[in-house]
């Protein structure tokens, strides 16, 4: 029993789609109980009252943008390396679920920052990071829709990944250096003392793996839906050579 | 390599133009900003590093579809990839010839284009400096994004975005080393790091882009 065996499109629709309603579930339970439970049963901020609890939505979801970026980089190596297509697909399917979630945190941020800073936007090195890593992600999916040949397509939009992730590394820390920061360090660190408190950062993790559920059950289905239509293309190819 | 070097750069300044173009195109925009922002010098001079970046950046972008496209129509590219020479270092070759015939004149012109906008005196220096350590990663990320849209029919928006979100370290150090000049402020942070960013591209960007290119040429 090794991972790989889910290289096989066949072996990995059959158990994905096995695993998929306990994600689903799993996912939407966590996910409305964490929000219910921010929503309506933590205090307010003595200082930004009710405003705070924007973070049960804004922190979950900057971290799959980043995470989501993450994944696509290990499928894409996984494809360099191996060639196996599943992986390619996974990475496809896994963009614009990845822009999808940094729209959703720069938004949140949004209407975060109104109330907070008094501006919609700031010229902030997290906030310029993340806008970053959306043109990233608009790239890379410019690119798999130009390109015909999905063989190609999948090598190019990898290799793009890889080179990406190092310049998207690198725009982090310039961004960094070029400017100072109005957004406040991380909330949550295994390292610090300080962290946002415990009222607030349990529903927090509770969101947070809510939407890591979430994220997983739609890579899951989004994979599935490329490899039927992958099936689908080579299905009516052959039909033309035999009509 | 010497061959291939001395016929790009005849190709680029005999065929039609390519070689002024990037030239003018800089000169255009960098003429356009005080229109759009108002002739106030004290702005002006305030913004000049940003722009004759931004202007210099914008230039070697839209030079870039003409890299590898030709040589791509007309099949010399197939012939290249054949040749005895390794991909890698055809790559780097035609960086090279690119940046000869966009980014060094950029690097010349920009102190002209420098007293338009009403730069302040220290920032001539380290302008012409910045520019000089930052066009060739200018030139050699450009090669990976027209080495990924070369087989693509009107690839040249695609490019512009792919190619953008690379450039923003160079630009954001780049622009940095020549605002502090121009403020007569400590520059060597910046460029040490704008440095670094231009030599791992160059040490290691041929390697992606000679790896598309083969993908591209299959």
């Amino acid at each position: 029993m090794s991972i790989w065996e889910y290289a096989n499109p066949k072996k990995f629709l059959t158990t994905s789609e096995k695993v998929m309603p306990a994600l689903w579930v799993s996912s939407a339970v966590l996910i409305s109980a964490g929000l219910i439970w921010g929503f309506f049963f933590t205090p307010d901020d003595y200082r930004q009252g009710s405003t705070v609890k924007i973070i049960f939505l804004h922190v979950p979801s900057a971290l799959m943008a980043i995470n989501a970026w993450f994944m696509m980089l290990v499928a894409s190596l996984v494809w360099v390396i191996r060639r196996h297509h599943v992986s390619a697909l996974a990475a496809r399917a896994a963009a614009p679920i990845g822009v999808v979630m940094t729209v959703i945190a720069l938004i949140t941020g949004a209407f975060w920052g109104q109330p907070m800073w008094g501006t919609w936007w700031a010229w902030d090195p997290r906030l310029t990071s993340f806008l970053v890593l959306f043109l990233f992600y608009l790239g890379y999916i410019a690119l798999w829709e130009a390109i015909d040949n999905p063989d190609t397509a999948a090598d190019l939009t990898s290799i793009l990944c890889l080179v990406g992730s190092v310049f998207a590394v690198l725009s982090r820390y310039a961004v960094n250096f070029w400017n100072q920061g109005l957004h406040q360090g991380a909330s949550l660190s295994l390292d610090e003392k300080e962290n946002v408190h415990d009222a607030f950062s349990s529903p927090l993790y509770v969101c947070m793996a809510g939407f890591a559920l979430l994220f997983l059950a739609l890579v899951l289905y989004r994979t599935g839906t490329e490899i039927r239509a992958r099936r689908i293309k080579a299905l009516m190819a052959r039909e033309r050579l035999e009509a | 390599m010497i061959a291939l070097l001395l016929r790009d750069l005849k190709l680029a300044l005999r065929a039609g133009g390519g070689f002024g173009l990037g030239l003018a195109f800089f000169l255009i925009v960098t003429v356009m900003v005080p229109f759009s922002v108002g002739p106030q010098s004290e702005l002006l001079s305030r913004i000049a590093p940003g722009v004759l970046w931004l202007g210099a950046l914008l230039a070697c972008l839209l030079s870039l579809d003409r890299l590898l496209a030709l040589d791509w129509e007309d099949g010399s590219l197939d012939l290249l990839a054949t040749a005895p020479l390794p991909l890698e270092s055809i790559v780097t070759i035609k960086a090279l010839a690119h940046w000869i015939t966009t980014g060094l004149p950029l690097v010349l012109a920009a102190p002209v284009l420098g007293v338009l906008l009403n730069l302040p005196a220290p920032g001539f220096l380290w302008l012409v400096i910045s520019l000089l350590l930052g066009t060739p990663a200018l030139s050699v990320i450009g090669t990976f994004g027209a080495a990924l849209t070369v087989g693509l029919k009107r690839g040249g928006l695609l490019m512009s975005l792919l190619v953008m979100p690379l450039y923003v370290p160079t630009l954001i150090f780049g622009s940095e080393v020549a605002r502090r000049g121009a403020e007569d402020m400590a520059v060597q942070t910046p460029l040490l790091l704008l440095a670094g960013i231009s030599a791992a591209s160059i040490a290691l960007l041929p390697f992606a882009s000679a790896a598309v290119l083969r993908v591209n040429l299959r």
